[in-house]
């Protein structure tokens, strides 16, 4: 039998069978998306059923429609004292009450409190006062004496239709679905190289200081340990990957089930700053149907084919460097560190350069990023995301492609030389230059 | 005998030192051979290039009458490194099946390869135990057992006994007997001299990356041996005054006797007989070879590595 099969083989069973990894790969996403139905549950559930009662004493709100929509509801009521509202607070008939004096003037700068018995949350706040500055604008604009029509002109916003040269319509849900999962895919394959790069390392340093190292390689050639290793972290990290990926995919198909309200919660929540541009987009341009007409626009099948791609090639080209790394330093992880800046820096590099590249995927700085090997796997998804050719011409991703795999063989070609000297090596910890020697000059 | 390994003209040189320098010996089939030398001595360096671990820089190694191949040899090699260690987190059966299939044996063979000599050092019960559960010399005894599974034309143990109690240490030792016996030739590196002395047939001893010595153990005593001698007597000799000897040490009538050049053992034995005394015990005392090797390594002024520059 093939001993690097064998080697990645051991590799792959050894981390597969352990109670760790089940407990990683199976629920972590179990535990993350539970995490978010709470959240989303307890935002759903919490926003129920806000009844706020409007004392008009100023007879402003008389022709005023009472939309009732959403979770919270306004009723006017002509004539109501204080004590008795307060008392309908109390026995949960309303949640609040907002009293308009009767000298109120609506284009004026009063303000007006609502009461109620206990403290409303920040983002209920949010929606009430939205709701009901909305129900007053109109009025506002009344005032000013406009008529009907002159409003409706006022609230009719000047849109932009974006185009692309090849005449297809670039729909902002679009540009925002690319930004998503151009920034999502880039993301992915930036935690991938970290942890399974850092796998491989331990992994090396494990035999390391285990002192088995040497055992092995009088059977194996160092590089077949090596690639082995490799090899057998990378199938790990695929499995891990599949099992997250169909996990997620049916739990998402499970969320609208759970939360049929759902859709309706998206158009009505003001979004948070954190939330994704998409988002901001699918808000303005009428909701989740534009987002799904955006996602349809992404050719899927080439970004997952090139996910897979990059993540294989990014992953076996900074794995080599991790494994010399691993191979050169002794027990102290302390060593690690410092030898591992050089090959985090281009990582998070790219990282940087991704958050460009998925807002700008034509810049100068993004093509650059998303050919040159060390950063290519991360900058390009965020460009493949805008599809080809608006983000990426095809003869940019075929060079990339190959670079990657030329820029693999020669960190593969320049670790296996680091770690055959190192692997054997122990005392103190080499230095730049002297790794440099042991890859460049014969031993 | 025909030699199983011929080192010639080996040369080794690292950045900072000549970790071996022109080293050429050979080694019989079904020898048990020490290679001894101080630490740093250029030893390890030696038998990673054995090994195939490490190439040459100069010179070449024949193994069994040809060129080594270390990609088709390793399997006809059992290496037990001083820095050796096992998986701590995997089964020991698991872990030696491991270690036989990567030698190149297949599945079944090592298989019951490794019952085999479970059984024979009394292993059977630790099948699922983990490395991490085994005591220091446990785990001795189950690197033993992988590096000899194959069963390989050639061992090498580098410190094999370090870490062993004196039972077990016998056991290996009856078991490296064993397989010489078989045929195998054993190298056997350490600088536990008594160890060399009661094991090997044949040793080689190295300092600072050069071979100082190289022959049969009992050849190289004669060779070093300083013609003392000690005689017993059952009453003290009225004489102790000669020509041809001078007396080192006397503890009642057990004297210690340098003879000096030109004189025979037998010259002493005539000179304390004219005497009438009675001789009850004479033999020649030769030099063990821990004080071979301090003498020798003390000669070459290092007992440590000492960094030289490559020429």
């Amino acid at each position: 039998m093939n001993k690097t099969f064998l080697i990645a083989r051991r590799e792959f069973l050894s981390r597969v069978q352990k109670k760790t990894f089940l407990l990683t790969t199976i629920l972590l996403p179990l535990f993350i998306f539970g995490f978010y139905a709470l959240i989303i549950y307890f935002s759903v559930k919490t926003a129920d059923n806000i009844q706020i009662a409007i004392i008009d004493r100023a007879h402003i709100m008389d022709d005023v429609l009472l939309k009732q929509k959403g979770d919270i509801q306004f009723q006017v009521i002509k004539h109501a004292t204080e004590t008795e509202l307060d008392n309908q607070i109390q026995q949960k008939k309303i949640t609040g009450y907002i009293i308009i004096p009767e000298q109120y003037n609506i284009m004026g700068f009063d303000t007006l409190s609502l009461k109620s018995d206990k403290s409303i949350g920040l983002l209920t706040r949010d929606k009430i006062q939205k709701r009901f500055s909305d129900l007053l604008e109109e009025k506002r604009l009344m005032a000013l004496n406009l008529n009907k029509k002159q409003i409706d002109s006022i609230q009719n916003a000047n849109t932009l239709q974006f185009t692309s040269l090849q005449g297809k319509k670039d729909s902002d849900a679009k540009a925002g679905v690319s930004y998503g999962v151009g920034y999502f895919s880039g993301f992915l394959i930036y935690i991938i190289l970290f942890i399974y790069g850092t796998m491989v390392m331990r992994g090396v340093m494990e035999e390391k200081t285990n002192r088995i190292a040497e055992v092995i390689v009088s059977s194996v050639k160092p590089f077949k340990l090596m690639m082995g290793k490799i090899t057998g972290i990378g199938a790990v990290g695929l499995v891990q990957f599949i099992i997250w990926i169909i996990l997620v995919l049916g739990l998402t198909m499970l969320l609208p089930f759970l939360f049929p309200q759902l859709g309706q919660q998206y158009n009505d929540l003001p979004m948070q700053p954190g939330a994704m541009q998409a988002a901001a987009s699918m808000k303005s341009n009428g909701g989740i149907q534009e987002v799904m007409s955006g996602l349809s626009t992404i050719n899927f099948p080439l970004i997952i084919g090139t996910f897979i791609f990059y993540f294989l090639g990014g992953y076996l080209l900074y794995a080599s460097l991790f494994a010399a790394v691993g191979s050169a330093v002794n027990e102290d992880p302390q060593d690690a560190q410092s030898l591992l800046l050089p090959i985090t820096m281009p990582i998070i590099f790219a990282m940087v350069i991704m958050t460009k590249a998925v807002n700008d995927p034509n810049s100068s700085i993004a093509v650059f990023g998303s050919l040159f090997p060390l950063t290519s796997p991360i900058v390009m998804m965020a460009r493949i995301a805008h599809g080809i050719p608006d983000g990426v011409p095809m003869w940019q991703l075929l060079v990339s492609m190959a670079l990657l795999i030329g820029g693999f063989l020669f960190t593969t070609w320049l670790a296996a030389k680091i770690y055959r000297v190192g692997i054997l090596m122990y005392g103190k910890k080499p230095t730049w230059k002297e790794m440099w020697k042991w890859a460049f000059i014969k031993n | 005998m025909s030699a199983i390994l011929q080192l010639q003209h080996l040369k080794k040189y690292y950045a900072t030192q000549k970790a071996v320098d022109d080293i050429t010996f050979e080694i019989e089939a079904g020898s048990i051979f020490g290679l001894l030398g101080p630490n740093g001595a250029g030893k390890t360096t030696l038998l990673r290039m054995i090994t195939g671990i490490i190439y040459p820089d100069e010179g070449s190694i024949l193994f069994d009458g040809q060129s080594f191949n270390p990609m088709a040899d390793t399997i006809k090699i059992g290496y037990m490194p001083e820095e050796r260690g096992l998986y701590k987190k995997m089964k020991i059966g698991e872990q030696a099946l491991y270690l036989a299939q990567l030698k190149g044996l297949s599945r079944s063979e090592a298989l019951s390869k490794i019952r085999f000599w479970f059984k024979k050092l009394e292993m059977e019960s630790w099948w699922n135990k983990k490395v991490e559960d085994l005591s220091k010399g446990m785990s001795q005894k189950l690197q033993f057992v992988t590096t000899v599974l194959h069963e390989p034309k050639l061992i090498i143990l580098d410190e094999p006994f370090s870490g062993l109690d004196p039972v077990n240490a016998n056991l290996i030792k009856d078991e490296i007997y064993r397989l010489a016996q078989q045929g195998s030739t054993v190298i056997f590196s350490t600088h536990r001299m008594e160890q060399v002395e009661e094991i090997c047939n044949h040793i080689v001893l190295v300092n600072l990356g050069k071979k100082i010595l190289d022959g049969k153990v009992q050849d190289i005593k004669q060779q070093f041996k300083q013609h003392k001698f000690n005689i017993v007597f059952d009453s003290m000799p009225s004489n102790l005054l000669h020509s041809s000897f001078t007396v080192l040490q006397q503890n009642n009538y057990d004297f210690t006797l340098s003879i000096h050049d030109g004189f025979k053992s037998n010259d002493v034995l005539r000179f304390f007989i004219e005497q009438q005394v009675n001789v009850v015990a004479f033999n020649e005392i030769l030099p063990s070879l821990n004080d071979i090797f301090i003498q020798l390594v003390e000669s070459t002024h290092s007992a440590a590595r000492r960094f030289q520059t490559v020429a």
